[in-house]
């Protein structure tokens, strides 16, 4: 059987598709009129190419089971969310407006504290913050920018409203995919990129290597950048692996680089050792360096840090950009933008519950059942109880790890998540996804068109990481408007 | 260019030529094998003794043909066979990916799957020549994309020497096992010698070209002379060896490692083959794994792990 549109019930979520059964969203008209066209069987061979596609270009990303590492083959759904172009371009307003606010909250955190002084932000956040970076204090990194890669998460509540759920200002990864799922969707609905208006995003790769020379120290035509890893552990390798191909510079692990008596970053290269601009760094901030931070860790370079405060190095994300990002900074962004830029947010908070404030930990712990209550400073979805699914065990065993440190926690309302329909055995059934679009910072600022839109496959379910259950879709920003000017006249004719 | 990644690379040459030439060893001894009486002694054992599986296991006469296959074709753990070698490929094609041509590294990942898939089948006899040629055409596939799409810079230089050592190591080593069963054999059983001496040509994919360039029935002294030093085909000895003094001579700092080449390479032309008696063969043979190894070494200690981090540009 065909799709039949009618019968795809998204229930009271709001559905990035259809406005109600039967009745596709603008942006999404073109791509549900085809998708009906195709039959049960046609579909499923869809998909099918997809996850061949999938595996023959070695789309992975690494999982750690059983003591040994796995590479995992990405999971993927055909069907592409859509966002008109109009709505889109206010949202990026929105993500750029932040951004540069975060920015100079950060860069007024390790200089002057003028927003702790005035008031707008109380001294112990940061006090207590584990991601503020004492031998970061003074430090100037170019453009005083400090965050120049982000990652902020996006979702959209059952009325519409797409509110901020989370800036990812350390090391967000994900963007390979969102450039991997354009490739692939483009060679599973070839018909619908000819027929509609889609903007591009594979100039990605273009705009970081540009952003990140922007950064560099030393005035060159060529200035050195390299992308630091972990290395082929790391659940992102193939992210940076990708990221470096794509911008075409070394990808170098921490025992690739060495810190000169002058306080410059070199790489051991095969002649001899290389002076390094800008490291665009995957590597957290506390292994960064062992002489400032984990003695132990193996994965950074001795003496970073040194090379870094003297201005002979650009890194990027700059050490200790995470204080922004922590859950607890978060609720005060509002604040922090309008403090910073006089202006009111256009991407609204989702509504935040701070533990720290005794009569809020009180009103949380009452109300754990309606709440997700997450920590502070953990990523990946790890660590968080959804209340309103959680068992009341489950609940009792949670309350006294908030009790004993409120500071950690967060919570939030439990916001139904916006669906799109996603092929389930066959039929196309509402799931729940989330948006990252990636906001680069340099000299200027650029939003990429759309983002990741990661989707959580078990019904009902709202977690969407890929290290737990989760999928990912193409996310198409779609010109809804009449189309642009008639192609340029005929081409000269090859002989 | 980064040492790690340079290693890597050369790696990267040396274990898919492994490939190549182990899967191709294995289809023409398998053929090889169709044509002979058990009374010749040809057998696994001299497969497996070319390709480093030289313990006694492989030696014995008792294992049988299926064993012998799985342990040349499947075995993970066996670090010679066909799967391992192409999952080390791969490993190094993998951790250097941001440099390798992505239509290439994509080749090697679905060679990977391949073999993954298909290589059980080819332990019986039906489907082994069938997927043991599937493989090797893989291999000069992804080496035809290297050469056509990669820039011949560093990068590509090292991939080279890693494939032409490599091929010099194989050839050396089937010269040697070649010498050892066939020069030394009795009177009765020399009228194989022929079937022989093709087989060792075939495996390294030199029985056409020696037809066309040596013109001559086949001898044996004129086909060890052909592949020790005949200049124009790409798997004789000498041509891997002016390979990778061309590639040596535009590579940073070569110059040393090309004048110390250059003495092993005028070794072998100056080499009068149809006069060395068997001792005489293995010796060359050996001296001349020994340069291998050798160049190996140094290419480590010039361009891989630098010990010295004073040389700042």
């Amino acid at each position: 059987m065909r799709i039949d549109w009618k019968q795809y019930d998204p229930g009271n979520t709001f559905d990035e598709l259809l406005r109600a059964p039967g009745q596709p969203r603008p942006a999404a008209e073109a791509l549900t009129r085809y998708l009906a066209s195709l039959s049960p069987k046609q579909l499923a061979s869809r998909q099918d190419a997809a996850e061949r596609a999938i595996v023959e270009m070695g789309i992975t990303f690494t999982v750690y089971s059983e003591g040994r590492n796995i590479d995992r083959a990405w999971p993927f759904d055909i069907i592409p969310r859509t966002i008109p172009a109009d709505e889109w371009d206010r949202v990026a307003a929105g993500l750029t407006q932040r951004l540069t606010a975060l920015n100079m909250f950060i860069d007024d955190l390790y200089h002057h504290q003028r927003i702790i002084r005035d008031g707008i932000v109380p001294a112990e956040i940061i006090a207590t913050s584990t991601n503020f970076l004492k031998p970061a204090i003074g430090a100037r990194p170019a453009h005083g920018v400090w965050a120049n890669i982000c990652g902020t998460d996006l979702i959209r509540d059952a009325d519409g409203t797409v509110y901020v759920l989370e800036d990812n200002l350390r090391v967000p990864s994900g963007v390979s995919y969102m450039l991997e799922n354009r490739i692939i969707t483009k060679r599973v609905f070839p018909e619908l990129f000819s027929e509609s208006s889609i903007r591009a995003v594979d100039d990605y790769p273009s705009l970081l290597f540009e952003m990140l020379t922007s950064l560099s120290p030393r005035e060159l035509e060529r200035p050195e950048v390299v992308v630091l890893t972990p290395g082929i552990y790391n659940s992102a390798y193939f992210e940076h692996a990708y990221l470096a191909q794509r911008m075409g510079v070394e990808l170098v692990e921490g025992s690739d680089l060495v810190v000169g008596d002058d306080d410059c970053v070199y790489m051991r290269s095969i002649t001899g050792l290389e002076r390094i601009d800008v490291i665009y760094r995957r590597i957290n901030d506390t292994s960064l360096d062992p002489e400032c931070f984990e003695p132990d860790s193996l994965l950074g370079v001795p003496g970073i840090m040194r090379a870094w405060r003297a201005g002979n190095v650009s890194l990027a994300n700059a050490p200790g950009s995470g204080v922004a990002d922590d859950k607890v900074v978060y609720a005060y962004v509002p604040k922090i933008i309008r403090y910073y830029l006089d202006e009111e947010a256009l991407l609204p908070n989702v509504p935040t519950h701070l533990c720290s404030d005794p009569t809020e930990l009180e009103y949380v712990l009452a109300n754990l059942d309606k709440l997700v209550v997450k920590p502070a400073n953990e990523s990946g979805g790890y660590g968080m109880l959804v209340g309103s699914h959680a068992t009341r065990k489950e609940r009792e065993e949670f309350a006294p790890q908030v009790k004993a440190n409120p500071r950690n926690y967060i919570a939030q309302p439990v916001l139904n998540l916006s669906t799109v329909p996603t092929l389930v055995e066959g039929k196309l059934e509402p799931r729940h996804v989330d948006l990252r679009p990636f906001i680069l910072q340099g000299a200027s600022t650029a939003v990429t068109a759309g983002g990741l839109t990661r989707v959580a496959l078990r019904r009902g379910s709202l977690v969407v990481n890929s290290s737990q259950g989760g999928g990912s879709k193409d996310t198409w920003i779609v010109e809804t408007a009449a189309k642009p000017a008639a192609k340029p006249a005929a081409k000269r004719r090859r002989r | 260019m980064l040492s790690r990644v340079a290693e890597r690379v050369y790696w990267a040459g040396r274990y898919l030529e492994r490939t190549e030439d182990s899967a191709r060893l294995i289809d023409v001894h398998s053929q090889l094998l169709l044509d002979l009486p058990p009374a010749v002694g040809v057998g696994w054992p001299q497969a497996m003794t070319i390709m480093g599986l030289s313990d006694a296991v492989s030696r014995s006469a008792a294992a049988s043909e299926r064993d012998t296959l799985k342990r040349l074709l499947t075995d993970e753990s066996c670090t010679s066979s066909v799967i391992a070698t192409v999952a080390l490929a791969r490993e190094n094609f993998r951790t250097t990916r941001d440099i390798v041509p992505s239509e290439a590294w994509q080749c090697v990942n679905e060679l990977h799957l391949f073999a993954r898939s298909q290589l059980r089948w080819a332990v019986g006899q039906r489907r082994r020549h069938d997927i043991l040629s599937e493989v090797v055409a893989r291999v000069q596939q992804i080496r035809g994309i290297l050469h056509d799409t990669m820039s011949h810079g560093p990068a590509f230089h090292f991939l080279r020497i890693g494939t032409a050592l490599e091929r010099a190591d194989m050839c050396t080593r089937i010269i040697d096992v070649a010498v050892a069963s066939l020069l030394q054999r009795a009177e009765p059983l020399q009228r194989y010698d022929n079937t022989l001496w093709m087989s060792t040509l075939k495996s390294l994919s030199a029985y056409q070209m020696y037809r066309q360039y040596v013109r001559r029935r086949i001898r044996g002294p004129d086909v060890l002379a052909f592949l020790f030093q005949d200049a124009e085909f790409p798997r004789s000895i000498r041509h891997c060896l002016l390979e990778i003094e061309q590639c040596l001579e535009r590579l940073p700092n070569g110059g040393a490692l090309t004048k110390k080449l250059y003495v092993v390479t005028k070794s072998v032309t100056n080499l009068e083959v149809r006069k060395l008696d068997i001792a005489a063969l293995h010796a060359e043979v050996d001296r001349l794994q020994v340069a291998l190894a050798d160049l190996n070494t140094q290419m480590s200690e010039a361009w891989f792990r630098p010990e010295d981090d004073s040389r700042k540009k």
